[in-house]
């Protein structure tokens, strides 16, 4: 029984109680100490027939005899210390099974699959090694994207992106727990595995050509359009910050009043300080002018007493559409808001999404929830009608199906709260356009704030640090084990750490999530230098032509 | 080579008492001693050491008071020596077959008149590799100063061994032996404390 052999982590210690509701208890050796554990590690229980893999979910302190909580041995005398640890005294962890293995020919074959029993007493508790981990989360390949290491290992953890896309997904975490970076990470790898198309909506300019990174110090880090510049497409809503940012744009993206309709402004109801009255007033505007001309009619009535007039000849009160006009004027402010729009913006994109091309939409200064939710909706709306079509003509044909889209939102509860979940195409989406070959990313700080019914469609959830009781709940809504997870996700560090759990991954994991921003970082996922590049040219040309000098 | 120290002069299955033969050159407390009977050599833990008058009815008087130091009063009495008797008492802690060490009790006592050895240090460290007898010293029945002895034999191990962590695994052992009585596990961490 050696503590290390190889291919198999450094024994822990054994198993002496439990049950499948409750999870394990696992007594340490005593070599170890309950500081060098953690909640949310990663091992392996070897019984007898089966392989178990679980996760650490507590840690608690034994002791052989009450007697010594009464009268503590002398902790001075570093003699007696290094006895009664581990001896009289020692500690639990507590372990969650969550797959198992069986260890014939045949079930190995079959690999990992949920647990229905616990391992027998007295079994060997380990530290998940490598090839463990591996076995769970399959290696890095060409649906498979690394994304971590477990805790306290330098093992890779990799995401299946395939699944991944297949449904909506979540990534939650207090403001400042990196969800931005876990973002970026994401998407790098729906790019670079091709596993989907990827709608970007970009709400602080973080992801097309450079963002930032916030460590010790905040450094500046590459874009999507950076490390695949033959597969993205930066869009912006303006124009200018894009340029004086240095960032080389595709497309400016304009709007025209005539595609805005009223469900949109509805969504911006609590934005726009619109009463119900107001919403009414619109439906009224919508029956006189028609759903394209109504916002510009509006809008572009300049004084008061033709409006009060308006308002007479609809029969709202002058009030109400005085009251609508200062909020919708609001919405004048946008540039990229004008009444004709040259090019259609979202041709232009479903354009570059069927070719494959990622689009990420940059806002430029409109960085606020007004801009955002507007135009996302907006688009989004009108994608949805496209998907839903192209995937109706293509029932009988398999090949005619539109690529797998995920589109990425931030600040998701706005759109996908209760109030308005049930309306907005985003609630639409994550409730059944998986069957159309839309997902969603949704990226929020709320998640309690997010539609009930909607988090129930999120497959994968990966979570930063929360610490509001609600929002861990509704992160942890319908998945087995929520009561450990629980304690696992309010104990994540600030920075880097994140649960994942769901459609995804075969099991909940905590992840130190993988380096990004360093020149290695990009070099691991396929960024090849002005240098490298000239290099490769030339080794070509040489295996080409021969070495010429 | 180990040292001849004496000859068993009384022994049951768990414990032999020896006579030594010198006065006074009894094997010190807690130390291992063999007994080689044949094929079986019979291990002991010396833990009572009586000197007394041969003839129990002869009570020893005092000699020294015009003597200048101890040692004179046997040289000038030379029938003293022979007066007077060491006895050793041992628990038998296990024994040797066929070069095997076994940590429990022996098919058969050593017999009267066995040799009786000092271990040398190899030997006490091969003894020690189990620690199994640790719970015979400790076990309530024990006649002797079972905590006292295990402290001093363990004392005596890891010298023998020069292992920094035998002490402590040992420890460990008695800790798990004594989990009900922190007070007696106390002590004998303080006896056997490097």
């Amino acid at each position: 029984m050696s503590e290390f052999e190889p291919g198999r982590g450094k024994r822990l210690g054994m198993v002496v109680g439990g049950s499948l509701l409750d999870g394990m208890a696992v007594r340490l050796d005593s070599g170890d100490s309950v500081e060098d554990m953690a909640v949310g590690r990663y091992v392996v229980v070897e019984g007898r027939k089966k392989k178990f893999f679980g996760m650490i979910t507590d840690v608690t302190l034994g002791t052989i005899d009450k007697q010594i909580e009464i009268t503590p041995p002398d902790m001075a005398d570093p003699f007696v210390a290094e006895i009664i640890a581990g001896a009289s005294t020692f500690g639990t962890v507590h372990v969650a099974p969550m797959l198992t293995l069986g260890l014939d020919a045949v079930s190995i074959l079959d690999g990992p699959q949920p647990v229905k029993t616990v391992p027998s007493h007295f079994s060997e508790v380990r530290e998940a090694s490598e090839e463990d981990v591996a076995l769970v989360f399959g290696r890095e390949d060409a649906s498979h994207f690394y994304v971590g290491t477990p805790l306290d290992m330098e093992t890779k953890v990799c995401l299946d992106l395939k699944r991944f896309g297949e449904r909506s997904s979540g990534i939650f975490g207090k403001s400042g727990t990196g969800k931005t970076f876990l973002t970026r990470i994401l998407l790098i790898g729906l790019v670079q595995k091709g596993a989907a198309a990827n709608l970007i909506f970009d709400m602080h300019n973080e992801y097309g050509w450079e963002g930032s990174s916030e460590g010790e110090q905040t450094r500046t880090v590459k874009g999507l359009k950076q490390l695949f510049p033959a597969k993205v497409a930066v869009f912006t809503l303006d124009e200018e910050s894009s340029r004086a940012r240095k960032v080389l744009t595709d497309f400016t993206v304009q709007i025209g009043y005539d595609q805005v309709e009223p469900e949109d402004i509805e969504m911006l109801s609590e934005l726009l300080r619109l009463s119900p009255r107001a919403m009414d007033a619109i439906g009224f505007l919508l029956k006189k002018f028609g759903s394209s001309r109504w916002l510009e009619a509006f809008l572009s009535i300049e004084s008061t007493e033709e409006r009060d007039e308006l308002a007479e000849s609809l029969g709202v009160y002058s009030s109400t559409l005085r009251a609508l006009n200062m909020s919708l004027s609001r919405l004048r402010r946008l540039k990229f808001l004008v009444p004709r729009t040259v090019e259609d913006s979202v041709q232009m994109i479903l354009g570059y999404l069927d070719r494959g091309q990622n689009v990420v939409l940059e806002f430029g200064r409109y960085s606020d929830l007004l801009a955002y939710v507007l135009v996302a909706n907006i688009l989004t709306r009108r994608i949805h009608s496209r998907y839903v079509d192209a995937t109706e003509r293509a029932m009988g044909d398999k090949n005619q199906q539109p690529r797998q889209l995920v589109i990425t939102i931030e600040e998701a509860h706005k759109f996908l709260n209760p109030g308005v979940a049930k309306q907005t195409i985003f609630g639409t989406i994550a409730r059944e356009m998986r069957k159309y070959n839309v997902t969603l990313l949704v990226v929020d700080q709320r998640p309690s704030e997010i539609d009930e019914e909607v988090m129930s469609q999120i497959g994968t959830r990966i979570t930063c640090l929360l610490d509001n009781e609600k929002d861990i709940d509704a992160v942890l809504t319908g998945i087995s084990g929520k009561n450990e997870l629980r304690t696992v996700l309010a104990k994540l560090e600030t920075k880097q750490q994140a649960l994942v759990v769901g459609h995804a991954v075969p099991m909940p994991v905590v992840i130190r999530t993988r380096d990004y921003g360093s020149p290695e970082s990009y070099r691991d996922l396929g960024f090849a230098s002005a240098a490298e590049l000239r290099r490769r040219a030339d080794k070509d040309n040489d295996d080409l032509f021969g070495d010429r000098s | 080579m180990a040292l001849r120290v004496g000859e068993v002069i009384e022994s049951n299955t768990t414990g032999f008492i020896a006579q030594c033969y010198e006065l006074h050159a009894a094997p010190a407390f807690g130390s291992l001693v063999r007994v080689s009977d044949g094929a079986l050599s019979t291990y002991g833990l010396v833990y009572d050491v009586t000197t007394s008058s041969i003839d129990p009815g002869r009570r020893p008087i005092a000699r020294g008071k015009d003597e200048e130091d101890e040692a004179a009063v046997f040289r000038n009495n030379p029938q003293l020596a022979k007066l007077f008797r060491t006895d050793f008492t041992c628990l038998v802690a296990g024994y040797g077959e066929a070069g095997r060490i076994y940590h429990f009790l022996p098919p058969a006592p050593p017999r009267v008149h066995a040799f009786v050895h000092i271990c040398t240090l190899e030997e006490v460290a091969d003894f020690s590799g189990s620690l199994d007898f640790l719970a015979n010293l400790v076990a309530p029945g024990f006649p002797g100063p079972g905590d006292e002895l295990a402290g001093a034999f363990l004392r005596l191990a890891s010298r023998a061994r020069a292992d920094d962590g035998f002490l402590v695994r040992a420890g460990k052992e008695l800790a798990v032996l004594l989990s009900g009585d922190l007070r007696r596990l106390n002590a004998i961490l303080r006896r056997m404390k490097p």
